[in-house]
């Protein structure tokens, strides 16, 4: 009986149906535009915000996070969480520091090496316990924060490297610019631009997206889903041990406390930036443009002048924020997809 | 035909815990060949399906490649060797375009990476091979089942399958769909591709396949080429027993009307819903998987909330959204899903019975434990519940069992209405029939039974009426004396404007 309505609908409908997957693809889209109103707005009220040195310390301030957010977003889209990345960063930064500051002829690059493969060799045991044991990656990560801190702790007993004891050439990384951008913003959307396209464009990548999406069906789709998630948890690592020699670089000072309390800014950032905190859709890109955000967020609430006690409130706050308008986007796509589906059928 | 089989079984067991669910199973598929696989719900036949695809290893017996024996230790092993599987119920990504489930782990690659345009056009080209219209950019959240199923073959296609497997393909299909995909499933056989076909309806397997194997309880019956059988042969096996013997229903005169549902509508999930059940009357609500039949169950029960309509309980009006009321009225719901929703597993046999009537139970501020287990008692007896120790958990009874722990939690509230979604899903043949027993003579003592079923000759067997639903809607009403398989099927499947 309702037969015959389908026809017409079916071509009159096509605009509607763009929109929504538009939307329902592209959730960068606002964080863009909430980048855009932040720099709009506090431009205007101060425009020192605007300046290149304030600009320059943002980018600063966001290639860190950003590098992580990156490599965790690898994990939470496999519908797992690393919340060890901190102390990951700590104990990388601070194996680092020491190396440099104990051995003074040793070459910089082999440190730099020997950190990225001390931070994935920590997450090869995140995703051994993960993948391989089956814990649950919240409880599994719980105990490696603690896990990996404690080891930090034990190997610096007390000890602090100061930027003095450490090679300039080092240093020097952590404060250069090409061509008026930091390095080490260059270095996180180098990062950035590679996983971001291994995401895209490999079996490996897409993979990761399935498992997220419906892990039963990755099984029965023939997906390696232990191995994959394993490769997840050891690129995240091996992304947050050269977040930390970055951090021994910037900073120059390092203790065993370095980056504590860090991953829940990462994975503020990483859901602030669209990426579906039960796995399956999300980018790198968005995760990074999180970062940003937060860390814009930050600088312009102090150029505005807020109480920093207050700010902490504020982040918190606009995190959440970010959520509902996410999960209110998601329903009103999963409503229209409904309907659409209704229509179509009947 | 007597040529090696492309992939067979020999001997094959495999137990879960102590549920032996596939006994020495042989079974040979041949190319060229349509194979049906029937037996009754819970008989072995997904679990068979699941060795054949690798997600299980069998505990003892040989899974046999062209005649040689082979281990498949994954589904990917099973894939490498030529095997596919439609899954009952589909398997996609909801997250991922159309075109990325087809070719999720097997993307065409480009010099650099997977080459998207080469894997867009030949999703394209799949479906209309397939004769469909999807969009391959499309998210597979959203599609109907009936397009999910279509995704899953296009992804069978592109895998140029040897041996194709179907488990139950047709449940939620229309019609017009069901010939699709017969003509689908005749073109890979012509091409030499050896299929294996389950499905609960026999004509389907008899107008496809050239040889049935039947399983029973795990079992393995017998393996007959169809055109040797008959449909009646068929079913004896299946059931090991005549048919009419399954389903007592008593005659009862019908009451006033105990339950009243009004236009209900909730948007995008089911429209205009209008219907009545009697006291002393077991209504049947059947339809396909994904029809809508217990989320109207679930809005009913107040669970979620509805958008237009209204639903009365003994002339009383209920307030939308609150399981609370509805229990109040007098509103019992035995979900479909025993283990999740039914039932808290690893609690005892009694506190599972108190759970819903907990204010019955109370002496004071307290729970009166002598009177929990009173009350367990009392109903384990009038439901000839077989268990070993009230204060067992419910997880080590059977299905069966189970399900008779959820109806006395219920019956002990005094229900004037008890809404049945798939009540012997997964219970074996013997329980089921009491359960049946159970439901009639509820029927009997005055309460009004709606019955969500996905099983026809329990729909024709126990219900006094017929509801069917089709894609969200009441599409028929049918009398127990006009209700047949083809009568409801075709409401089911949309075939008669009702």
């Amino acid at each position: 009986m309702t037969a015959t309505a389908t026809r017409p609908e079916r071509i009159t409908r096509n605009g509607g149906r763009r929109l929504v997957d538009l939307v329902a693809r592209v959730r960068e889209l606002g964080i863009l535009a909430a980048l855009a109103a932040l720099f709009g707005v506090t431009g205007a009220v101060n425009p020192s915000f605007l300046t290149y040195g304030s600009l320059r310390d943002i980018l600063l301030n966001t290639a860190i996070v950003a590098m992580l957010a990156v490599g965790q977003t690898l994990v939470v889209i496999t519908r797992n969480v690393d919340l060890s990345v901190s102390s990951v960063v700590g104990l990388s930064a601070f194996g680092g520091a020491l190396v440099l500051a104990d051995n003074p002829g040793v070459p910089i690059p082999l440190v730099i090496a020997g950190c990225v493969a001390l931070g994935a060799a920590c997450g090869a045991v995140n995703g051994l316990l993960v993948g391989a044991a089956k814990v649950p990656a919240l409880v599994a990560t719980l105990g490696t924060l603690y896990a990996f801190r404690g080891i930090d702790y034990a190997v610096a007993g007390g000890r602090q490297v100061n930027a003095a004891d450490m090679p300039d050439g080092f240093l020097s990384l952590g404060t250069r610019s090409v061509l008026g951008v930091p390095l080490l913003a260059l270095v996180a959307l180098a990062v950035l631009l590679v996983v971001g396209w291994m995401l895209r464009n490999l079996r490996s990548g897409r993979e990761l997206y399935a498992i997220g999406s419906n892990p039963e069906a990755a099984v029965l789709a023939g997906i390696q889903v232990r191995r994959r998630i394993m490769a997840a948890f050891v690129a995240n690592g091996a992304l947050a041990g050269l977040a930390g020699v970055m951090w021994a670089a910037r900073f120059g000072t390092v203790d065993a406390t370095v980056a504590t309390g860090k991953e829940l800014d990462v994975i503020a950032a990483v859901v602030v930036g669209g990426v579906a905190i039960f796995g399956g859709s999300g980018t790198v890109y968005g995760a990074a443009l999180g970062a940003l955000l937060l860390a814009s967020i930050t600088s312009a609430l102090a150029v505005l002048r807020v109480d920093a006690l207050a700010q902490t409130a504020i982040n918190g706050a606009l995190l959440i924020a970010a959520i509902v308008l996410d999960r209110l986007l998601a329903l009103r796509v999963a409503a229209a997809l409904r309907r659409r589906r209704f229509h179509d059928d009947n | 035909m007597e040529d090696t089989p492309v992939l067979a079984l020999s001997g094959v067991s495999k137990a879960f815990g102590a549920v032996r669910a596939v006994r020495d199973v042989s079974l040979e598929l041949y190319a060229g060949e349509v194979h049906a696989l029937a037996g009754e719900n819970g008989a072995g036949k997904s679990t068979l399906v699941k060795i054949l695809s690798g997600v299980h290893r069998p505990d003892t017996g040989q899974i046999l490649l062209d005649g040689a024996p082979v281990e498949f230790a994954g589904p990917a092993d099973a894939q490498q060797a030529g095997v596919a599987v439609i899954y009952q119920e589909p398997t996609l990504f909801p997250d991922l375009s159309v075109t990325e489930n087809i070719f999720m782990g097997r993307q065409p690659r480009a010099r650099l990476g997977i080459d998207r345009r080469a894997m867009r056009a030949s999703a394209a080209e799949l479906f209309t091979r397939l004769g469909v219209q999807l969009d391959p950019d499309q998210p597979a959240r959203g599609l109907s089942i009936a397009d999910q199923q279509l995704v899953e073959i296009a992804k069978a296609l592109s895998r140029q399958a040897r041996v194709l497997i179907m488990d139950e393909p047709t449940a939620a299909l229309s019609g017009k769909e069901v010939a699709r995909l017969f003509g689908v499933a005749k073109a890979l056989r012509e091409q030499g591709c050896a299929l294996l076909f389950i499905s609960h309806r026999l004509e389907e397997m008899f107008e496809l396949c050239q040889r049935v194997t039947t399983l029973r309880d795990g079992a393995f019956v017998a393996s007959d080429m169809i055109a040797d059988i008959t449909p009646d042969d068929l079913v004896r096996r299946m059931v090991g027993r005549e048919l009419d013997a399954l389903f007592p229903k008593q005659e009862t005169t019908a009451g006033e009307v105990a339950l009243s549902v009004r236009r209900l509508t909730r948007e995008g999930v089911f429209t205009d819903v209008s219907f009545e059940v009697r006291r002393g009357e077991i209504v049947a609500l059947a339809g396909l998987v994904g029809a809508g039949r217990s989320e109207v169950a679930r809005a009913v029960f107040g669970i979620d909330r509805w958008d237009a309509g209204s639903v009365e309980v003994d002339g009383k009006r209920l307030r939308p959204a609150s399981p609370t009321a509805a229990m109040a009225a007098g509103l019992a719901l035995v979900p479909e899903d025993r283990r999740q929703q039914g039932l808290v597993m690893d609690l005892s046999i009694e506190r599972n019975i108190g759970l819903a009537g907990l204010a019955a139970l109370h002496r004071g501020p307290l729970i009166s434990r002598l009177a929990e287990r009173q009350r367990a008692k009392d109903w384990a007896v009038r439901l000839q519940l077989k268990f070993a120790r009230l204060t067992d958990p419910v997880n080590v009874l059977s299905g069966g069992n189970q399900q008779k722990v959820v109806l006395a939690k219920w019956l002990a509230r005094k229900p004037s209405v008890i809404i049945v979604d798939e009540p012997t899903r997964g219970i074996d043949v013997g329980t089921k029939a009491e359960v049946h027993r159970l439901l009639s003579e509820l029927a009997g003592t005055g309460v009004a039974v709606l019955m969500i079923s996905s099983e026809l000759p329990e729909v024709l067997g126990m219900a006094d009426r017929v509801l069917v639903m089709h894609e969200g809607r009441l599409v028929a009403e049918i009398d127990r004396a006009d209700a047949t398989e083809e009568s409801v099927m075709a409401a089911a499947t949309g075939r008669t404007a009702a």
